[in-house]
């Protein structure tokens, strides 16, 4: 070995220079998770707060301006500070050691990808202790309330959106040239496992997209400071066009989120189904398939802006045809345990209610395809229901699952069975009151974003604070039982860990060495 | 017999749901709370109906496949003794889950396509009403009539802020609903002031976003004589949840002495512009304009939220020349939130509510502004 990493009995200068200046997958997609993990932890204290807040009818605790500042930092943090981040921290950890390659094709870059994130945030969260507040005009800032109508603390909310779009864009560029030039003799494009290839398939949405976000916050920033129109109807412009491209942007970005979850889940079932993934190459032409229908489906979010007919019609049934590729994978993943010998590890728990819960939220989000029902649903708790089930239950459960799965491999320590199971548990269950309660709210008539709500709507907001809450803790659980592990879990010494693990990634030893990889295996 | 059953199936879930929770003040009933409502229209039958068409074709597709799950996890389970076998292929069933649900899709558009042509279908309308958005308050103007009006919240601050007992419509009440006559094909002809707001009456299966710059049009037509409320559907700042929607429907007899007695009060308003106020008779009109159009940004102590909205408490506006002050409310500051109040006050309101600023909370000009200036101030531009 040519240098291991420095550890705190170097000194803590060395230690903190390790960290700062490292090029090593290994440690950046464990500063990617660590930072993730403390973004949702951040964006989970937005989210109590709102909850809070929304227990009883009546403003009691908070201002409706902080409120909108609340539900506004707690999309931002967790779509673009956890959620996000943390899929590049497993695809770092595990890219790598998944196709044979002894580290990333750009490892500087990969530094730099990750220590601008940091700068990001602090930028963003910055603002809500600064004269004015934070963004107020929710994650999707809408203009004019983003432009003409917003505080002046827009314009660090547009410098950290560009900051985080250089990230991803940086990070996706490192993931495709990874996969495309570093593979292990043998590891052809259809031996690659499910993970990598959902990702290769996101950093290509990333790349295509994050552009297009960048182009809106930087008309947003002309149209604040320099008297352009882009978005102003009384000099020529249209807000109806900010829509468009930020829903060309943000549909993709959904999909960004939601595929490398398809991708650990198609890892965890068939290693505890002790079977190969069923329909292999069909999972990889549905992640395609889903890929490129996100790009021309965006205005299903805009049924009631007032399009002609024409498009409505159109963006209904694009929209209606993605239950197709995404029906494909649920059954796959289904057949993968029918006839199986099922065990029902953490992992496996997390997977499972992934696969049943965002399934649910495929449902709710095909009654959402149909134009006619989506004007009473649209900007309702409904929809807020939906979008958790499969941005919760779908990308966070699954990033939970690929933690307890791989923390073993990535620590040589085995987590607590007990406390993994009792944490996935009062998630589940929590997760559920808190969202199931938000589909009837919905449909009974209560829109998103509102501080306060009419007196027919308490009983449901009060069962779904009670679940937030429960949620929430669960949370503590899991950071507790993951510090736990590191520090005093049983070691483990078999590369494999677990029983049906199939993989490059488990023929390593475990803990996995700081450099794995340094000659390339060869692939069957 | 489906929606008999549909029903029962609602109530039991809520009924089981209900044992979750523990305590919940308000007890108007959660059973009646969990599903869309059917409406009063055309269009919000239809939206209903193909919820509960989507609806069924889920549940129905979810209880197979998950409980084709549930059984594969109970039978295959390896403390069962399950041995895994090997397969990982089978081109016919993947074909066949494929185009199984394609073909449902292909079905399930068929009723989507004609709900979605019912909402387009806005020709032919017997009344135009324009509803244009403002932060935080609705105006519906009837074209063709010369009645225009701006609906806002009536629900008091106190209440809000659990300083009284909510009422009974706590945040579903309005100065002024919007007045429809039964029977007769509305179209609405929907823009925005400021910023989007979207206009949503659930009975009615009406939402269309109100975009500055832009018209959208809805309709509704009902037979249905009653009060509905809906509610601001679009993010527009810290007033979004306190503009809600309540629209009367009157039977045609009813709606046109409505209509005639608008225009009366009208007639008879121009009359009265030229009346002098007292300072204490407009204190007390413009204390209640004040906490209704301005205190949402400015507070009710004028104080304003520092950085966002600016205190009138000491202020150069409010303590200067009154023409300054007069310029600030009627014209508005372009580029900033401080809208035009011309269209959206009347000369009375705008009277009041600057005689208030200029001697309220400690400031002391001690001049009385009187509806006439406004006047003469509109006129003279």
């Amino acid at each position: 070995m040519a240098h291991g990493p420095a550890t705190l009995a170097d000194g803590w200068v060395k230690y903190i220079s390790r960290w700062v200046f490292t090029t090593n997958h290994k440690d950046i997609g464990t500063l990617y998770l660590w930072f993730s993990f403390a973004m949702f932890i951040l964006g989970g204290s937005f989210a109590m707060i709102i909850r809070a807040e929304l227990f009883q009818p009546g403003m009691q605790l908070i201002k409706p301006e902080f409120f909108n500042q609340m539900t506004t930092m707690h999309g931002l943090v967790m779509v673009f500070g956890a959620i996000m981040p943390a899929f590049v921290g497993l695809a770092n950890w595990l890219i790598p050691m998944m196709i044979g390659a002894p580290d990333m094709a750009l490892p500087r870059m990969n530094n730099l990808s990750f220590w601008i994130l940091p700068f990001a945030f602090a930028i963003l969260v910055a603002t809500l202790f600064m004269e004015g507040g934070g963004p107020n005009f929710g994650w999707t800032f809408y203009a004019p309330l983003s432009t003409t109508y917003a505080p002046d603390t827009v314009n660090y909310f547009i410098f950290g959106v560009h900051i985080m779009g250089a990230s991803s864009i940086m990070g996706s560029i490192n993931i495709i040239a990874t996969v495309m030039n570093m593979r292990a003799p043998g590891m052809t494009y259809m031996k690659m496992p499910m993970f990598v290839w959902t990702w290769l398939i996101t950093a290509f949405l990333l790349v295509a997209v994050m552009p297009v976000l960048a182009g809106a916050v930087t008309m947003m920033l002309t149209d604040i400071n320099f008297g352009t129109s882009f978005f102003d109807a009384a000099g020529g412009g249209d807000p109806v066009l900010f829509q468009h491209i930020f829903w060309f942007f943000g549909h993709p970005e959904v999909y960004i989120i939601i595929l490398p979850a398809f991708g650990v889940v198609s890892q965890i079932i068939p290693t505890f189904s002790r079977k190969p993934l069923f329909g292999y190459s069909s999972m990889v032409y549905a992640t395609a398939s889903i890929a490129f229908m996100s790009f021309i489906v965006w205005a299903h979010h805009m049924f009631t802006v007032g399009m002609p007919i024409a498009g409505e019609l159109y963006f209904m049934y694009a929209t209606m045809l993605i239950a197709v590729p995404t029906g494909v994978k649920v059954f796959n993943w289904i057949t993968t345990m029918y006839k199986g010998s099922l065990t029902f590890e953490t992992p496996m728990l997390f997977s499972i209610a992934f696969v049943i819960l965002f399934t649910f939220g495929g449902f709710t989000g095909l009654m959402l395809s149909i134009a006619a029902a989506d004007i009473q649903y649209h900007d309702t708790y409904f929809v807020v229901a939906h979008f958790h089930y499969v941005m919760v239950a779908g990308a966070v459960f699954s990033g939970t699952a690929a933690v307890y799965y791989w923390l073993p491999k990535w620590c040589g320590k085995m987590y607590d069975e007990t406390m993994g199971k009792v944490q996935f548990w009062i998630a589940f269950i929590g997760f559920n009151i808190t969202f199931m309660p938000q589909h009837f709210l919905g449909l009974a008539g209560m829109p998103r974003r509102y501080a306060d709500y009419g007196l027919q709507f308490a009983d449901w907001n009060m069962v779904s604070s009670i679940g937030a809450f429960m949620y929430g803790a669960a949370q503590i659980l899991f950071l507790f039982n993951v510090v736990r592990t590191i520090t005093h879990g049983k070691p483990v010494d078999k590369p494999e860990v677990w029983e049906g693990a199939e993989g490059l990634e488990w023929t390593v030893p475990t803990p996995a060495p700081y450099h794995t990889f340094e000659k390339p295996p060869q692939v069957k | 017999m489906l929606k008999r059953a549909q029903a029962l199936f609602l109530r039991s879930l809520g009924a089981v749901l209900a044992l979750v929770y523990v305590g919940g003040a308000n007890s108007e009933s959660a059973a009646s709370q969990l599903n869309m409502p059917q409406g009063v229209t055309e269009v919000s039958q239809a939206a209903y109906d193909i919820h509960m068409i989507m609806m069924w074709i889920c549940t129905v597709i979810g209880i197979a496949v998950f409980g084709f799950m549930f059984y594969v996890m109970y039978a295959h389970r390896k403390s069962r003794g399950a041995v895994a076998e090997n397969f990982h292929e089978n081109v016919l069933v993947e074909l066949l889950w494929t185009i199984v649900p394609a073909i449902i899709l292909i079905v399930m558009a068929i009723p989507a396509t004609s709900a979605l042509l019912k909402v387009y279908d806005t020709e032919n309308a017997d009344i135009d009403i324009k509803v244009t958005g403002y932060q935080w308050k609705w105006q519906y103007e009837y074209l063709g009539e010369d009645v225009k009006f701006m609906s806002e919240l009536r629900t008091p601050q106190d209440e809000i802020y659990g300083r009284e007992p909510k009422g009974e419509h706590y945040l579903r009440e309005v100065t002024e609903p919007l007045v429809l006559p039964a029977g007769k094909k509305v179209r609405f002809l929907i823009t925005g002031n400021d910023v989007i707001h979207s206009w949503w009456v659930p009975d009615f299966g009406v939402k269309r976003d109100a975009v500055p710059g832009l018209f959208t049009s809805a309709w509704a037509k009902t037979d249905k004589p009653g009060t509905y409320v809906g509610e601001c559907t679009e993010l527009c700042g810290s007033g979004h949840a306190f503009m809600p929607v309540v629209v009367e429907v009157k039977e045609q007899a009813e709606y046109d002495q409505w209509l005639a007695d608008k225009k009366a009060a009208a007639a008879e308003y121009a009359s009265t512009i030229g009346k002098q106020w007292t300072f204490d008779e407009l204190m007390v009109k413009g204390e209640e304009v004040y906490n209704r159009s301005c205190a949402g940004c400015h507070a009710v102590n004028g104080e304003g939220i520092p950085g966002v909205f600016p205190a009138l408490k000491n202020s150069v506006i409010a303590l200067g020349p009154v023409v300054e002050h007069l310029r600030v409310v009627v014209d508005g500051i372009p580029g900033t939130a401080m809208q035009s109040f011309a269209d959206q006050l009347s000369e009375v309101d705008i009277a009041a509510v600057i005689h208030y600023e200029r001697n309220a909370w400690g400031n002391d000009v001690g001049d009385i502004t009187q509806p006439i200036d406004v006047l003469n101030y509109k006129q003279a531009k």
